[in-house]
């Protein structure tokens, strides 16, 4: 009879109804492009350092993100760090700012990643067409599809100019988005070296660390530390952690985007306790008559939170559907909204969350009633 | 007087136990400059078996009394035991309980949900019980067939007549078999076709199921129902008849013409 009385009380007033879900929906959709916006932002600033097969990452002291290393590392680094114990591989990569010419005039700003891939470096997320033995031919490189006509360019076997050389594209990767807007361009660690200008060096911007499988990785780090004057070694997860700071909170990005979702919630919340209450309220004489029939406080609480879990399934659902719907549509946007299994869970949490919350003032409003109120109407 | 009749008289000679025993009650309400002493120290009993009609001008403190009897008020001072159990220092929630196990409300407006069916409105009353299921249900068609609704279970208050909805009501009142029934004019919004109807129901369940039964009213047409008519002004008790022994219904009705006459 609760879920009865609860379904009843809900539908009785579709108007109001319509203003509860419309208020849930509102704010589902809201934290979830603001939250699917933010993990696809943290995907994007992450994504290279995920790929590499490192335990450590030794970079120039203060390095603040994947993009934002230099060239100042040399060969010297990279054999002091081959002679500290634990270490079983080091892995130089190349990461520069470079310019790109497209064919048919204009240039545009990418991010050239050098490394050896054999050597388990970092490798293009996911090639689409060609392999990596594609991108060590002469002059190839790999870009996302999706920068293409960024980069003036349209299929494999097109050509531009990147600083000095002249490139080709040799394979295509899908979804390797740059949270910076300028594409990758990944190629083998000498042809970068060209690019950048530092052809014919040993210059690279990290130094990818991996550990023998039975050290621990932050005995090696302080072994590392002791031996590498100016340099920073980190861990996958801290340099993660750093990149996501520096792009999503010192930007202020990722404040935007979390404030945004904060804001849904509040709003949503707002929404439902203000329809909430008002139900309630109409209901008064109904829920004073349960009270003088002898039901128990907690049974007219169940009533009210089972009209507010109500609201929220239905809501969710809705929700949900829109921004499912919306994710689908962001897929061609440089800036994808991600939609995950666990943050459709953290949503429907959040959602039920805020309808128990709204409940709580019309759960006041039924504690106080005087059931004498029975008797005069 | 039918043979049950004459057997719950004979019960009620022999052990005349009230069921809700109240003592001295005063009720002040309101505050400050406006407070007002609606009781001023009532006395009332009630026994099982028994149809009470608690008469008065308006504003004499009948639906107070009532209240504070039902246990939804409770009083400035004075006693009240019901069922055994003093109501004295109990909360809020305990009084609730109370209310469950042993009292059943009948309102003038009745007081029904409007969102659910004949059926359902009584099924509410065994729900907050915790008594679920088909059982309950079961129970529930059986007490709305006894106050002859057995053809509207399916239907909703707003698709009744009053007369239909105040016997949901009294269905609704009954059902959980509580030992006293309280009603404020429950003929108030009703004809005299129907409030005759409810009223010879009322009677019934006080004489059948032997509960005590009190109700509220202003209509002299309840009169004939009444096996004792208790009379409040102004806050005080101040007279009760109970209908002489052997006497059929209409007696009464004299008797109160003689005591107009009288004044
Ligand atoms: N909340 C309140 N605050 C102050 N005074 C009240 C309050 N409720 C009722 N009263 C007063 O208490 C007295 C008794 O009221 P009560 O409702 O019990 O009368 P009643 O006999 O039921 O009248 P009626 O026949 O009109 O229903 C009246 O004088 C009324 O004005
Ligand atoms: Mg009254």
């Amino acid at each position: 009879m609760i879920f009865t009385l609860a379904f009843r009380n809900l539908f009785h007033d579709r108007i109001r109804l319509a203003v509860t879900l419309v208020g849930i929906l509102f704010s589902i959709v809201l934290v979830a492009v603001q939250l699917g916006l933010y993990l696809g932002a943290s995907r994007m600033i992450t994504a290279n350092i995920d790929h590499a097969d490192a335990d450590l990452w030794v970079m120039p002291f203060g390095a603040k993100s994947f993009e934002d290393g230099g060239l100042l590392m040399g060969s010297r680094e990279r054999h002091q760090a081959l002679a500290t114990p634990g270490v079983e591989q080091v892995t130089p990569i190349v990461v520069r700012f470079s310019e790109w010419r497209k064919p048919a005039g204009g240039s545009t700003r990418v991010v050239v990643v050098g490394s050896d891939a054999e050597e388990g470096a970092v490798k293009p997320l996911s090639l689409k067409n060609g392999t990596w033995e594609d991108i060590k031919a002469p002059d190839a490189i790999a870009v996302d599809e999706t920068y293409l006509k960024d980069l003036g360019v349209d299929k494999i076997g097109d050509t531009a100019q990147i600083g000095p050389g002249r490139v080709k594209i040799g394979a295509l990767t899908s979804g390797v988005r740059s949270f910076t807007q300028s594409p990758y361009v990944y190629t083998p660690l000498s042809r970068a070296r060209a690019l950048v200008g530092a052809e014919g060096s040993d210059l690279a911007t990290f130094h990818l660390v991996k550990v023998f499988a039975d050290q621990d990785v932050e005995q090696v780090r302080a072994n590392l530390l002791s031996r590498l004057e100016g340099a920073e070694v980190l861990t996958k997860q801290e340099f993660r952690d750093r990149s996501l700071r520096q792009w999503l909170f010192r930007t202020g990005a990722g404040v935007a985007l979390i404030g945004g979702a904060l804001l849904g919630i509040l709003v949503g919340t707002v929404i439902v306790a203000q329809t909430l209450y008002s139900s309630t309220k109409d209901h008064i004489n109904e829920f004073a008559t349960l009270r003088a029939l002898g039901s128990s406080s907690g049974y007219i609480h169940k009533v009210i939170l089972t009209q507010a879990g109500l609201s929220a399934v239905i809501g969710y659902v809705l929700g949900m559907v829109l921004a499912l719907l919306i994710v689908v549509a962001s897929q061609s946007t440089p800036l994808p909204i991600v939609m995950t299994p666990q943050l459709a869970a953290g949503l429907f949490t959040v959602t039920v969350l805020m309808c128990a919350i709204s409940a709580v003032s019309a759960i006041v409003k039924v504690t106080k009633i005087d059931p004498a109120t029975v008797f005069s109407r | 007087m039918t043979r049950k009749k004459q057997a719950a008289t004979a019960a009620r000679k022999q052990s005349p136990e009230p069921v809700l025993s109240a003592t001295s009650i005063v009720k002040e309400l309101g505050r400050g400059a406006g407070t007002v002493m609606a009781l001023k120290g009532v006395d009332l009993q009630l026994i099982p078996g028994e149809l009470t009609l608690l008469m008065g001008p308006s504003g004499s403190g009948k639906t107070t009394l009532l209240s504070i009897l039902g246990c939804i008020m409770t009083p400035t001072s004075g006693e009240l035991t019901v069922a055994g159990t003093k109501t004295a220092g109990l909360s809020p929630d305990e009084l609730a309980i109370l209310r469950r196990d042993h009292i059943g409300f009948i309102f003038q407006s009745y007081n029904l949900f409007p969102t659910l069916s004949a059926l359902e409105n009584v099924r509410i009353a065994l729900d907050v019980r915790g008594q679920k299921g088909y059982e309950a249900a079961r129970r529930c068609e059986e007490v709305l067939r006894e106050v002859g609704l057995g053809h509207r279970l399916r239907n909703y208050p707003g698709n009744l007549s009053g007369g239909e909805q105040q016997r949901v009501a009294v269905a609704r009142a009954i059902v959980s078999s509580p030992s006293i029934v309280l009603a404020d004019e429950p003929t108030a919004a009703l004809d005299g076709e129907n409030g005759n109807a409810v009223m010879e129901l009322l009677a019934r369940i006080a004489h059948e199921q032997d509960r005590s039964v009190l109700a509220v009213t202003h209509d002299p047409r309840t009169l004939p129902y009444a096996d004792r008519v208790v009379r409040i002004e102004d806050g005080l008790i101040v007279g009760e008849e109970r209908r002489p022994e052997g006497l059929d219904a209409p007696e009464i009705t004299d008797l109160t013409k003689r005591r107009k006459a009288h004044a």
